[in-house]
């Protein structure tokens, strides 16, 4: 048996004609926090898709327990998601239903267990993020924070063997972020499972995280334990952790040159 | 997960809904003659048809008993044939039977009004007394004979015509 | 030239594959097995939003055109005496066409918008995407339902239409104008047929509800996830619903009542 839950193997994968990843590889480990890092508009939120089957890659391959997930048929690929779960950057919980019946949809959906029964897994599962006073509340009513707990309920409702986070920590205040941050390093511990989390915070994630990936340029740039990606020599790196604002990574978009722009005659477009 | 009171208000929107239908079948449409009831066809040949339409009413003394289901030319002669759809439930009319194109009000549409002539009963009475008076028994009209004793629609034109002409004549 | 050759062959093969991706979007909802247990209570969910919620709008419009024919069937009619045809005239142009056609317009604007603003936004806030992850196909679980409301409802509200119409003209025609109530529903009854009239009426709203759902969900489906992508699916639900209805009810009418 294999150490790693998700192998990206030589993924390329573009957008109309925009290459989003070039021969792509990379390997999430089982039973570890992963971090996948890299500045925004890299198609981080694009990795998570394509594990997940929604987005199909133009070469190379995807194992998720050593299963090619392009190659799935649309039936086996509804039988894989099962063992997989996703928290979206909104939390995407579903408007029309309370939290309860949010955590429950999945149960619902997915097993025939009698009400009573789902009652004790949901109300097992919104302790866990610490939720269970809010079990009779509507999305609307819940704050940012509480919102993706509540969705982060939702999706280990069914025991998954990986969670995937899309941005967990975007737009949440310093104590939501670290309720957020425990959560994920003890639900990971306690519940004994992957997680793969795609961000951008780098003190955040750091410390929780056991093995990082810097997507830069269309491919890997770094991989590794956080102290040796804290030490990797590329200045690409480097920039991204430190945060500084021009390195490698220009400062400036890509535009013609300076004077010649502001003395050229030409008008940019009419704007009046 | 549906509450109660949306499913009585569900319910209560398709009941509404099929009480609408059901008051538009009985009491909006004619139901009483239509495929339900069985229909055989008779046909007659008129000089002129005037305004008679397919679907115009059949009508003896008032009451309906069919419709008018096509109107086409007898290539032959160049004359209307008209096909009467008639109910199952009136089906003895003998061949002295008469079809008169006829208009309810001055201006109101045109019907087909059958003049049963001499009626013939079930009995054998009759065949009894057809054979006392040596006449020849009189036949039933079946589905597919024409009506031959016809009378064509009246045209306003040539009524105003007749009379114009009349009046020149004096 | 070349560039507008380019463009016109752009736009037919942006038509076509919007065509397609609608075409798959209908299939993949009515062909997935229905699961009755867990599809009845959403399909009566739907049934509430898409045809409950509908009803005082097309109640009160068909009250207020049949009202409205009848005082104006009237006055034309008493010209020529013929005030006892006001009972069919207010009947046959409701059954045959302003009960499905109208009845279809307010579905579009009310039913049909609400549709796509809803799928839409489900989109745009990933919720559509947070189902297909749980593997649950969101073609089963948010479109058919949907779908087959609308094809439930809309039949059923335009035959509450034409029968409140009728009465609203009945109210008019006999409680206030005076015409003979015996002659209104008995030559309305001679005039009418049931599988004509009634049955080519139903028939109609039957397409027009199968139109009208079907751009409503694809537009939401296949809407740019965006606050303004959002605004554009909705009005061109209601733009091209519309038309729709209007230009079958053209070639449906040619077909069923022309002899």
């Amino acid at each position: 048996m294999s150490q790693n839950i998700v192998e990206i193997k030589d993924v390329t994968f573009t957008r109309g004609e925009r290459v989003i990843y070039k021969n792509m590889s990379f390997n999430v480990p089982k039973g570890k926090i992963t971090a996948i890092m890299g500045p925004s508009g890299i198609g981080k939120t694009t990795m998570l898709r394509l594990i997940g089957g929604q987005l199909k890659p133009d070469a190379g391959d995807i194992l998720f327990d050593q299963q090619s997930i392009p190659k799935m048929s649309r039936k086996i690929l509804y039988q894989v998601r099962k063992k997989m779960s996703m928290l979206f950057q909104s939390g995407a919980l579903f408007t029309d239903m309370s939290v309860f019946d949010n955590v429950a949809f999945p149960i619902r959906e997915h097993t025939s267990l009698n009400e009573e029964l789902i009652r004790i897994i949901v109300l097992l599962k919104l302790e866990l993020v610490g939720l269970r006073g809010a079990k009779n509340l509507m999305p609307s009513e819940l704050s940012g924070g509480m919102a993706r707990r509540a969705a982060l309920a939702r999706s280990i409702a069914l025991d998954p063997d990986l969670i995937m986070y899309d941005e967990p920590f975007a737009g949440q205040d310093p104590i939501s972020m670290g309720v957020l941050v425990k959560l994920i390093k003890s639900l990971n511990n306690v519940l004994n499972i992957s997680s793969l989390i795609v961000t951008h915070d780098v003190t955040e994630v750091m410390s929780i995280a056991d093995h990082v990936v810097i997507l830069a340029d269309k491919c890997v740039i770094g991989e590794g334990s956080p102290q040796e990606i804290l030490k990797h020599e590329s200045p690409l790196v480097q920039q991204f952790l430190q945060g500084l604002s021009d390195g490698p990574v220009p400062f400036h978009f890509e535009a013609q040159d300076y004077t010649k722009d502001l003395l050229s005659e030409q008008s940019e477009g009419e704007y009046q | 997960m549906v509450s109660r009171k949306i499913e009585i208000l569900v319910g209560f929107f398709v009941s509404l809904g099929v009480l609408a239908l059901v008051m538009l079948a009985l009491n909006v449409a004619n139901t009483s003659i239509g495929s339900n009831g069985e229909t055989y066809t008779l046909k007659a040949k008129f000089e002129n048809i005037g305004s008679l339409k397919v679907r115009s009413p059949i009508k003896v003394g008032g009451v309906v008993i069919g419709r008018v289901t096509n109107i086409s030319l007898d290539k032959s002669d160049y004359l209307p044939v008209v096909a009467m759809e008639i109910s199952k439930d009136y089906s003895n009319f003998s061949e002295t039977t008469a079809v008169n194109i006829l208009t309810s009000g001055i201006l109101g549409e045109q019907y087909l009004g059958l003049n049963p002539g001499v009626l013939i009963g079930e009995s054998d009475a009759d065949d009894e007394l057809n054979d006392l008076f040596g006449q020849e028994k009189l036949k039933i009209l079946a589905d597919g004979d024409f009506i031959t004793d016809t009378k064509s629609a009246l045209v306003l034109e040539e009524l105003i015509g007749q009379f114009l002409f009349n009046q020149g004549g004096e | 030239m070349i560039a507008v050759w380019q463009r016109l062959g752009k736009s037919t093969l942006e038509r076509f594959s919007s065509i397609g991706r609608a075409t798959s979007l209908l299939l993949g909802s009515l062909f997935s097995m229905p699961n009755i247990k867990k599809g009845t209570p959403l399909l009566i969910k739907q049934l509430y939003y898409v045809g409950f919620l509908s009803l005082t709008i097309v109640i009160v419009s068909g009250l207020f055109i049949g009202m409205v024919l009848a005082l104006q069937g009237y006055t034309v009619l008493q010209g020529y005496g013929a005030e006892g045809s006001l009972g069919p005239l207010v009947a046959l142009s409701l059954l045959r066409e302003l009960g499905p056609v109208v009845t279809g317009l307010l579905f579009a604007g009310r039913a049909g918008s609400a549709l796509t603003a809803e799928i839409g936004l489900m989109k745009a806030t990933e919720q559509l995407s947070s189902l297909e992850m749980m593997a649950v196909d969101p073609l089963k679980r948010i479109i058919a339902p949907r779908f087959w409301a609308g094809m439930i409802s809309m039949p059923l509200l335009a035959l509450i239409f034409s029968a409140v119409g009728i009465l609203g003209a009945h109210l008019v025609g006999v409680n206030w104008l005076g015409v003979d109530t015996g002659s209104f529903w008995s030559i309305m009854q001679a005039e009418v047929s049931f599988e004509k009239d009634i049955l080519n009426g139903i028939i109609k709203t039957v397409v027009f509800a199968f139109l009208i759902t079907w751009i409503a969900l694809y537009r939401g489906y296949d809407c740019i996830p965006t606050s303004e992508g959002i605004s554009n699916a909705t009005t061109k639900t209601v733009v091209q619903s519309s038309l729709a209805v209007l230009g079958f009810d053209f070639v449906l009418t040619a077909i069923m009542f022309s002899s």
